[in-house]
């Protein structure tokens, strides 16, 4: 052995005990690694130890054991021969009974006996010579944690691996294990120990056997662990949970029947605790073991267990409240977990053995007496609070037991429907055949009953339906159907009537919330089985469809009713019920989708429409009819307000189509496939306004127009490329059919020439039908897919550029939309009127529009051809529409410009640029108020509002917009865009700002900028923050004197509170502490905006976080400033204020003299 | 000091629900809204026991009903209720609830801090104490006291 002499150092190493840890698991590793490589032979390694193995030093002897065990351990999966195997187990199992050197033994026989056959293991003999001796010399009580787990582990591992070994020990075994795990308390060693006794009672499943006569003793044992009480405290690590050891003490419960006569009354006793944990966990060991005790054991604990479980149901239940409305969630959560623990045992025992339960159940005085009791109160404000508890009580027991099988459901409703319906005072009849007579009804129903009759027919339903799933046929002869059919008419009638005779408002809810539910599980029975027949499904309909066309000022009733109305669509429809689909359609889609005709005004619209959306999510056939519905009556309002002018079907035409828009297309959208509703509906509309030529409704009605406009947005949108080319095609149609059919435009390829005269009459100078249609089709174009075929794009443009140009933003945003979808390049091959984007651009900006001031000059508001040059170097203003004009001009170009920021084409820059400039125009004011004397006032304010709306265009540049230009619309969006305008555009603003000499133009940049940094990314403006801070706190002192700029202000004190409270920024922060605090308490008095007021509150939070030394100065003025602010009158600004000062008053002496 | 609690095992009630204030939709920037009792008792339900980790809510030593607003003069008048007769801690609770209305409410803001009368056995005195303000000067000056002070209000500005 060339490596003898490392192999004495690891060994020496290992056995010594004054070396550290990790050295002896080094040597450790070494030693294994040279078995592992077979350099070395076990043979010769216990050779080599022998005199550490046998040492009379017991510490040293131990060691060395423990070295070979954990070696053994390591190699596991290393083939071994039988002869080694052979010595080595008999040698350890000799070792067990060395005490002093104990950990070793077990450990080493446990690694042997772990071993798979494969790569040999031990006998059947060896494991129980192993077993004898563990029996006779192991005291595992008296050993240490540690050395109790792996006794265990051995002792778990020779009942599971070697079960024939260990039968035979009998008596003997089953005493050694009772002696060992007595007394255990730590909760790792337990989790071994239950399953000990698991396995063990598999082993010895004789009721006569060994198990049989230690029972008593083991379950002695094993009971006083229940329940599962953990006391260590929760910061401890424990690896194991009390859920697993609860888990494992219940299977061990639940071994063997033989534990029945301890476990049953343990449990009962249990049970009645008042710990509500203690409950719950009895529950459900009960639950458990009955299944594994077996009926037979069980019954005879039946009548025990009845009462102990229909008391724990009595007091367990719930606040009587959750019958009048919605189960309550998350409140009494544990009393909930008793009551349905409870429940789920009653389930079990029941099915278990259902004659004998049931027997209990029906036959039970104290339910008896509660029924009566409840059904003498006549009213459901009479019953008390004790007596409504009961109630709930029962109708779970009921219900459970209905539910449980077909058999018990007959015995349940033998023994006390018939009861319920004398309470009710019902009569019977038989088959269907009611006498056609108006039912009577007299007086209020005991509301008792109906509460129980109506968890009855919730169980028979939901037992049905479980039948249904598992493909057996329920009987319609079984008695309990029997007994519910011949009641039926009668008591949907009741029911009916329930919902209808209302007094009292509080109470009437009980009964209405049962009246309907009631009526709801009626009308939901499976067809295959059906106690119901058609006429009283379609009667329940009729009923409730009644409710909600007449009874919508009852608020409950009628949520309800459309409540149930939608459940039993839904099951209609999911469950291909042939004869009641028809039913359904007929009384309720039809009559709700009758209910949208004009002329009827019964009922408020705003509900009309509710329940015409809900009813229509319950299936697609009852949708498509409802939609029909909806678009013919959406299409006569619109004719008629165009027509009439009528202003209140105007109204109602807005809700109409805001419904249309907001529950119908996103349903269709989600369900996806039903592209042709849109698609008609586009269409449509488009014929609609192709028949009104005389439009007597102005534009004044901007809500229709608008909400037209969403319907028609979404309705494209949600269209296929092919659906979308026709509506385009016949929307353009439509739009050459009127003013906008001159030959200039469709010819107009070339620089057109618009007439002023037209443009300055601004929007009047539009008939109402024009701007109408220009308006849908800029809708249209909105919602284009990019690949969508435009037809003849130049004509479009054309048209929008001259509306544009009188002020119509929608068609700004279509030609934003236009400049963003279009491809690049266009194969010309393809039609004739196809147009590439270089095309089309080159169109806008060559664009020039003859205006006709006093001199007649010709005007480029949007600059030359060549498109590289675009500048408004020509631009002089006279009058005021040319102002407005140009203002207009401006709105285009931004939202132009929008389009291509967001694909990230390169020419956003010159139209950036050219916006810029007229930003920065006000050079020429003073030029010109030198020449026009008198008209400087007027002219100066109009270079002002073009100025202002330049600085605005980047509002529009950079945020987002639900018009248009966005996701739902196809928008093609290059990632990170806002980001890289930020960086393109800050360097430039920012030298403007540096070169400005005249205080206007300088607030004009600071808006732009404002704009800008407003919808940038955080992170991109935290990364330049020193740069910015500055500026950006100039912004806030110049902009908070208008009124009008409050929104801005906002915005920019949300970057700023931004670039507080990150990190990155701090920096930035600090330097400029003394400033921003000074702005910032100026804005704590800021008058027109609270958010304001609290924003810098906030912010002022968040500096006082910096360091001490750098704002400590601050500290005198912000308390005195801060103090004004608890007066502030908004309670929100006052809360903050408190908050402030005390953080700013600690930051130095918490004394209150600040 | 005292050594032992004064009361060891005080009644703890339940918390009251807070209470959201729902803003109307369309709110009016200019609208002044007053100074309210939830308003007050919001600065002190949460105001720590100096016996016991509770808020002053949860003993139920002051409450809503107890705090009378009138915004118009500007006058708060706070009556608390010590959870036991001769509580020691009384003048302390009374300190608290002064320190924590002097840092929340507007300077013109008159506070009048009292026992309710019949629940304390020096009554008379510790209102007194309470309402001079010399007394509370004084007390503030007292660094121990700040600091139990300042401990009790802490909570409140979480």
């Amino acid at each position: 052995m060339a490596d003898s002499t490392h192999l004495v150092k690891h060994i020496e190493s290992y056995v010594d005990s004054s070396s550290s840890p990790s050295q002896q698991s080094a040597s450790l590793d070494a030693i294994t690694a040279l078995l592992e490589n077979d350099v070395l032979t076990i043979e010769a390694l216990v050779r080599e130890m022998e005199m550490y193995l046998t040492i009379t030093d017991s510490i040293i002897r131990a060691r060395g054991i423990l070295l070979l065990a954990e070696l053994l351990g390591r190699l596991a999966s290393k083939p071994l021969d039988d002869a080694s195997i052979r010595s080595l187990i008999g040698f350890f199992t000799e070792r067990l009974a060395d005490w002093k050197a104990l950990r070793g033994a077990i450990v080493g026989c446990l690694a042997l006996l772990k071993r798979k056959s494969n790569v040999g293991m031990v006998t059947v003999n060896e494991a129980r010579a192993v077993a004898q001796s563990y029996l006779q010399n192991l005291q595992v009580q008296s050993l240490g944690q540690h050395d109790r787990k792996i006794c265990f582990e051995l002792l778990e591992c020779i009942l599971d691996c070697y079960p024939d070994a260990v039968v035979a020990l009998g008596d003997n075994l089953v005493y050694g294990i009772c002696e060992a795990i007595d007394g255990e308390k730590d909760p790792e060693c337990l989790m071994i120990t239950f399953h000990i006794v698991e396995v063990l009672a598999r082993l010895f499943p004789d009721p006569l056997g060994p198990l049989a006569s230690f029972a008593a003793d083991l379950f002695e044992i094993l009971g006083c662990y229940f329940p599962i009480h953990f006391t260590h405290p929760k910061g401890e690590e424990v690896d194991v949970k009390k859920d697993e050891l609860s888990r494992a003490l219940m299977l061990a419960f639940a071994s063997t029947p033989l534990f029945e006569p301890f476990a049953i009354p343990l449990l009962l006793e249990k049970l009645s605790s008042s710990l509500p944990s203690a409950k719950v966990e009895s529950l459900r060991y009960l639950s458990y073991c009955s299944v594994m005790y077996g009926a037979d054991r069980m019954a005879k604990h039946a009548e025990t267990l009845w009462s102990s479980l229909k008391d724990t149901i009595y007091n367990s239940s719930q606040p009587i409240s959750s019958l009048e409305t919605e189960p309550l969630d998350g409140m009494g959560f544990q009393e909930n977990q008793i009551t349905t623990e409870a429940i789920l045992l009653m389930q079990k025992v029941i099915l278990q053995n259902d004659g004998l339960f049931i027997s209990l159940i029906v036959d039970d005085e104290e339910i008896k007496s509660t029924i009566n009791s409840i059904t003498s109160f006549k009213n459901y404000a009479d019953i008390p609070m004790q007596n409504k508890k009961k109630l709930y009580a029962v109708g779970q027991i009921l219900s459970v037991s209905a539910k449980a099988s077909i058999a018990s459901c007959n015995r349940v409703f033998e023994s006390f429907f018939l009861c319920l319906m004398d309470a009710l005072g019902l009569s019977g009849s038989s088959g269907d055949s009611h006498p056609e007579e108006d039912f009577e009804f007299s007086g209020r129903l005991k509301y008792g009953a109906l509460y129980l009759c109506i968890e009855l027919l919730a169980a028979c339903r939901y037992l049905v339906l479980g039948f249904e799933e598992s493909s057996v046929t329920v009987s319609a002869h079984e008695k309990w159907c029997c007994m519910l059919q011949s009641f039926c008419y009668s008591l949907t009638e009741t029911l009916c009537c329930t919902l209808l005779t209302s007094t009292d408002k509080d109470i009437q809810n009980a009964y209405i919330h049962s009246g309907v539910r009631g009526l709801q599980i009626l009308a939901t029975f499976p067809g295959s089985f059906l106690p119901i027949s058609k006429s009283i499904f379609e009667n329940i309909l009729m009923r409730l469809m009644s409710i909600i066309s007449l009874n919508f000022d009852k608020a409950f009733l009628w949520k309800l009713s459309l409540k149930a109305l939608v459940e039993i669509g839904s099951f209609v429809d999911n469950r291909h019920e042939a004869d009641k689909a028809p039913s359904f359609k007929g009384i309720v889609v039809e009559k709700i989708v009758s209910l949208m005709s004009p002329d009827d005004s019964t009922m408020p619209l705003s509900l009309k429409l509710e329940a015409i959306s809900e009813i229509g999510t319950t299936g697609l056939n009852f949708m498509l009819t409802i939609v029909q519905g909806l678009e013919k009556t959406v299409f006569a309002k619109l004719s008629e307000s165009f027509v009439h002018g009528n202003v209140e079907s105007a109204e109602s035409t807005v809700q109409l189509l805001e419904c249309f828009s907001n529950k119908l297309l996103p349903w269709f959208d989600k369900i996806g496939g039903f592209e042709e509703v849109p698609f008609h509906f586009a269409i449509n509309i488009w014929d609609q306004i192709e028949k009104s030529t005389d439009f007597s409704i102005g534009l004044q009605e901007k809500e229709l127009v608008g909400a037209t406009m969403t319907a028609v947005k979404l309705a494209v949108a949600n269209c296929s490329e092919e659906s979308q080319s026709i509506i385009v095609q016949k929307a353009f149609n439509v739009l050459l059919s009127s003013t906008f059919s001159s030959k200039e435009f469709i010819s107009g390829t070339t620089s057109t020439k618009l007439e002023a005269s037209q443009l300055n009459h601004g929007l009047n100078s539009f008939p109402c039908r024009d701007q109408w249609r220009v308006s849908l089709f800029a809708s249209v174009i909105i919602a284009l897919r990019p690949q969508t075929h435009i037809p003849n794009v130049k004509a479009i443009v054309h048209i929008f550029l001259t509306t544009l140009l009188s002020g119509h933003v929608p068609a700004a945003q279509a030609l934003g939309s236009i400049v963003n979808k279009l491809p690049l390049k266009i194969n010309t091959m393809e039609t004739s009127d196809g147009c590439s984007l270089e095309e089309v651009l080159d169109i806008i900006f060559s664009t020039s529009v003859r205006t006709s001031d006093g001199n007649g000059l010709l005007r480029r508001v949007c600059g030359t051809g060549d498109g590289s040059d675009i500048s408004l170097s020509g631009l002089r203003l006279s009058n005021v529409n040319n102002s407005l004009l140009h203002i207009h001009a401006i709105v285009g170009l931004a939202w132009m410009g929008k389009g291509l920021l967001m694909r990230g084409h390169e020419k956003v820059r010159d139209i950036t640029m050219t916006i810029l400039s007229c930003l920065l125009s006000d050079s020429d004011v003073g030029a010109l108020s030198l020449k026009q004397g008198p008209s400087k006032d007027s002219t100066e304010q109009d270079v002002l509002a073009v100025m202002k709306s330049a600085a605005d265009a980047f509002h529009i540049l950079m945020s987002d917009s639900e018009a248009c230009l966005n996701r739902r619309f196809h928008t093609i969006i290059r990632p990170l865009y806002k980001q890289r305008y930020f960086s393109t555009m800050m360097p430039i603003v920012l030298s403007s700002v540096a070169k400005s000499d005249s205080p206007i133009t300088r607030s004009m940049l600071y808006r732009a900028f404002a704009h800008i940094i407003s919808d940038a990314p955080l992170s991109a403006i935290l990364s330049e923050a020193k740069k910015l801070l500055p500026i950006l706190l100039d912004c806030l002192s110049m902009l908070s004197e208008e009124i009008s700029d409050r929104d801005i202000i906002y915005s920019i004190l949300l970057v700023l509170s931004g670039i507080l409270t990150d990190k990155n920024g701090q920096e930035a922060v600090v330097e400029n502490a003394h400033i921003i605090i000074s702005r910032l308490l100026g804005l704590i008095s800021y008058p027109h905006m609270m958010l304001v007021r609290e924003t810098a509150i906030q912010c002022l939070v968040a500096m006082s976080a910096l360091p001490h030394a750098r704002i400590y100065p601050m500290r005198t003025q912000v308390l005195r400033t801060i103090s004004n602010a608890l007066g502030d009158p908004k309670r929100a600004v006052r809360q903050e204020a408190v908050r402030c000062r005390q953080a700013w008053a600690s930051i130095a002496s918490r004394s209150l003299h600040f | 000091m005292v050594s032992g609690l004064i009361n060891a095992n005080p009644i703890v009630y339940e918390k009251k629900e807070r209470r959201t204030r729902t803003a109307p939709d369309d709110v009016n920037e200019y609208a002044v809204e007053p100074i309210d009792q939830l308003e007050i008792f919001d600065h002190l339900r949460d105001i720590k026991d100096p016996e016991h980790p509770y808020s002053l809510e949860e003993l139920k030593v002051i409450s809503e009903d107890a705090i009378e607003v009138d915004d118009k003069h500007n006058h708060v008048r706070v009556t608390f209720t010590p959870t036991v007769e001769h509580c020691s801690m009384a003048t302390v609770i009374g300190l608290c609830l002064r320190v924590k209305l002097m840092r929340s409410l507007p300077m013109q803001y008159k506070v009048d801090i009292r026992v309710a009368p019949g629940t304390h056995a020096t009554e008379a005195a510790v209102n007194k104490q309470l309402n001079d303000k010399e007394r509370v000067a004084a007390a503030l000056e007292n660094p121990n006291l700040v600091d139990m002070v300042d401990e009790c209000l802490a909570p409140t500005f979480a």
